[in-house]
């Protein structure tokens, strides 16, 4: 089983807010993968709003996205090119 | 008189009565449950999950339709909150292993992730604690069974609240709420948002709002100051009052002297002109910019005096709106007495049925000393200036001709006398009687155009006396009936290549205005004050996109579902419709 696990800037504007953070949830429901976030010392359930939402991700912050699974590889990246990219 | 601070989230001026919509409050109780009732509760939970979501959808639906996509992504985060599987996992382990009742477990889940979001150090997702709220009273609602307290008022009000939910404040009736007051919230709040798409006032964050207000109290709310004004007295009400039609005026200002063409889209145009009744309205032909005058009635020129205008007293008069519509034309209508007016006393017949009886061309062509006085004055002013003669409520071509014949005498007479004026002077038809509609094809024939008075036709088409308070409800314009008859005398006019305008109320209203221009109507002639307004909205759509709206507007037999299906249209490309058609 393939585990990922990479630090990434979210670049989007407003950081990881309602929208944004649902459709990072949407993203990573499509995968069979498991997903976590980590800032700082917390990790929570990449699969979960209120879990993003708990972890007050603002613009700029640094996270670490760990995915574990099959598809691991392919949820890995756009779920990075989501957080990395500029648009709301 | 209070006045209280708080953050202007939409701008404008509000004056009007308090209504509160209360705080919920859940009374919720901790009950232990048997083991044997852990799938009980746990089925229960599912439930209320999945009758919340089908409701969010359908608001979502709603306000798409109403308020565009963008503002319906607001509801994302909330479906995904109801599946979010972190939450779900920690209700369901709470009732399994503290043997709590679903909505114990329920409610403190919650309540532990909007603690978490209320301690972030960001304002945008502190209010998001209220998403999470507003979901939590939706499956409360549905565990509990309880139901919500909406707006129950038919005047317009301002709305006063602790807080808003976004899903509240979508499906308030937008139509009778002048304002928004709320103690909490910012300028990104969902209140907020919606406020804004609607056009509504809005002050937030005003902190003791529903504490200093109490219900039915006047208030006024005035975003530019960012106050609200509590019980004000007569003095500051009329300082306000002022303030508020200036603001509207402003906010219209833009519009106003801009243009003075009525342009679509792509490019096809029409004319907006104004309907005069009296003569002082003459001055708000220039000042609204209409585009000349489509009904010029003449009955003032008669009603409250004992003698008659002369024929020279009739010419001044119409030579002096001729020269106000310069280079537009100017369409007078021959005097339509009877039915509720009359000439004085002496002339007043004992008639059961006024509106059915002697009254307009049948009037005149009984009294040809009368007409013929008119239509010579008509005729004369007609020299060098854009005039055209347009005969009230013909029933069929007979009426019409008689009508003509009398005018060809006066022409003849003015010739004879040397006396000039316009040989080609057009001759229009007046559509407002359902046997007229109905032989369009004939008069059309007979006629140089037609104008479409919707007052008589929708009284004679659906038989509803709009005077008579029992049954005006009943008077419709949306009525399938009179849509068809509209589309047929338009289309008819077409086909014999003559012009077709519209000289009765329909005309103004807005929610019309893109139905109207998609039957092809080529000229609207309405009060002076109203055409802006109109030319704004019409020059917001393209002609192509009308035509789509007017097609799909006659699928619907039921005239409040076109009314909104109209609505929504004119909403998705005119951001000030409800603004406009609050301020006629």
């Amino acid at each position: 089983m393939l585990r990922i696990e990479e630090e990434v800037v979210v670049n989007n504007k407003h950081g990881l807010h309602a929208r944004p953070a649902a459709i990072f949830v949407q993203i990573a429901n499509k995968f069979d993968s498991s997903v976590m976030l980590r800032k700082e010392n917390e990790t929570v359930d990449g699969k979960s709003i209120i879990a993003i939402l708990s972890l007050g991700i603002n613009t700029g912050a640094k996270i670490h996205l760990i995915i574990e699974g099959e598809d691991a590889k392919e949820a890995f990246s756009e779920l990075k090119n989501f957080l990395e990219s500029q648009d709301d | 008189m209070i006045k209280l601070k708080g953050i202007s989230a939409s701008s404008g001026i509000a004056i009007g009565k308090a209504y509160f919509i209360g705080k919920e409050e859940f009374s919720i109780q901790k009950r232990e449950i048997p083991y044997s009732d852990i799938s009980v509760e746990i089925y229960r939970l599912e439930e209320a999950l999945i009758n919340t979501r089908k409701e969010l959808i359908g608001l979502q639906e709603k306000v798409a339709k109403e308020l565009g996509l963008s503002q319906a992504k607001i509801f994302e985060a909330h479906l995904l909150v109801l599946e979010d599987r972190v939450l779900i996992e920690n209700i369901i382990e709470q009732i399994k292993t503290k043997r709590v009742n679903v909505e114990y477990a329920f409610s403190e889940s919650i309540k532990k992730y909007k603690e978490t979001l209320l301690k972030l150090n960001d304002e945008y997702l502190r209010e998001r604690a209220i998403d999470i709220d507003d979901i939590a009273k939706r499956v409360l609602r549905k565990l509990l069974k309880t139901t919500p307290s909406i707006l129950e008022t038919k005047e317009k009000v301002i709305i006063v609240a602790h807080d808003l939910s976004p899903s509240l404040a979508a499906s308030l009736p937008k139509e009778n709420i002048l304002g928004i007051v709320t103690d909490i919230g910012g300028i990104t709040s969902h209140t907020a948002i919606i406020a804004r798409s609607l056009k509504i006032p809005a002050l937030v964050g005003v902190e003791t709002a529903t504490k200093e207000i109490k219900p039915s109290d006047t208030i006024i709310i005035d975003t530019l100051d960012g106050v609200v004004l509590i019980n004000p007295n007569e003095k500051i009400i009329k300082e306000y009052e002022f303030k508020l039609k200036e603001y509207i005026n402003k906010t219209f200002a833009f519009y106003i002297p801009k243009f003075t063409k009525t342009i679509t889209k792509d490019k096809k145009e029409l004319i907006i002109s104004a309907n005069i009744e009296f003569p002082e309205e003459l001055e708000l032909v220039e000042k609204y910019r209409a585009e000349g005058i489509g009904l010029y009635r003449t009955e003032y020129l008669f009603l409250g005096r004992k003698d008659l205008p002369s024929e020279d007293e009739q010419y001044k008069e119409y030579v002096l709106a001729s020269k106000i519509a310069k280079e537009h034309s100017v369409v007078i209508r021959t005097i339509d007495i009877g039915g509720d007016k009359f000439l004085n006393q002496q002339d007043t017949p004992n008639e059961m049925r006024p509106f059915l009886g002697w009254r307009g061309i049948r009037f005149c062509l009984s009294r040809p000393d009368i007409f013929k006085v008119q239509l010579r004055a008509i005729l004369r002013a007609s020299y060098n200036l854009n005039i055209k003669i347009m005969f009230p409520m013909i029933s069929g071509i007979e009426e019409l001709r008689a009508a003509k014949k009398i005018l060809e005498e006066c022409k003849e007479e003015l010739r004879k006398e040397n006396k000039k004026f316009d040989e080609n002077i057009p001759v229009g038809t007046m559509i407002e009687v359902p046997s007229a509609a109905l032989t369009a094809d004939i008069l059309a024939k007979e006629s140089d155009f037609f104008s479409i008075g919707t007052n008589d036709l929708i009284q004679y088409s659906l038989a509803v006396d709009r005077a008579n308070e029992k049954v005006a409800y009943l008077f419709d314009f949306g009525h399938l009936a009179i849509l068809r008859l509209i589309k047929n005398v338009i289309d008819i006019a077409h086909q014999n290549h003559i012009w077709v305008g519209m000289c009765g109320e329909t005309a103004g209203e807005p929610i019309y205005s893109f139905l109207l221009l998609g039957f092809g109507l080529d000229e609207f002639s309405m009060p002076p004050p109203r055409v802006p307004k109109i030319r704004h909205l019409i020059r917001n759509i393209s002609f192509k996109e009308a035509q789509e709206i007017a097609a799909e507007a006659l699928k619907y037999s039921n005239s409040k579902d076109l009314e909104l299906y109209l609505k929504t249209e004119i909403r998705k490309r005119v951001k000030e419709f409800d603004l406009i058609s609050a301020f006629l």
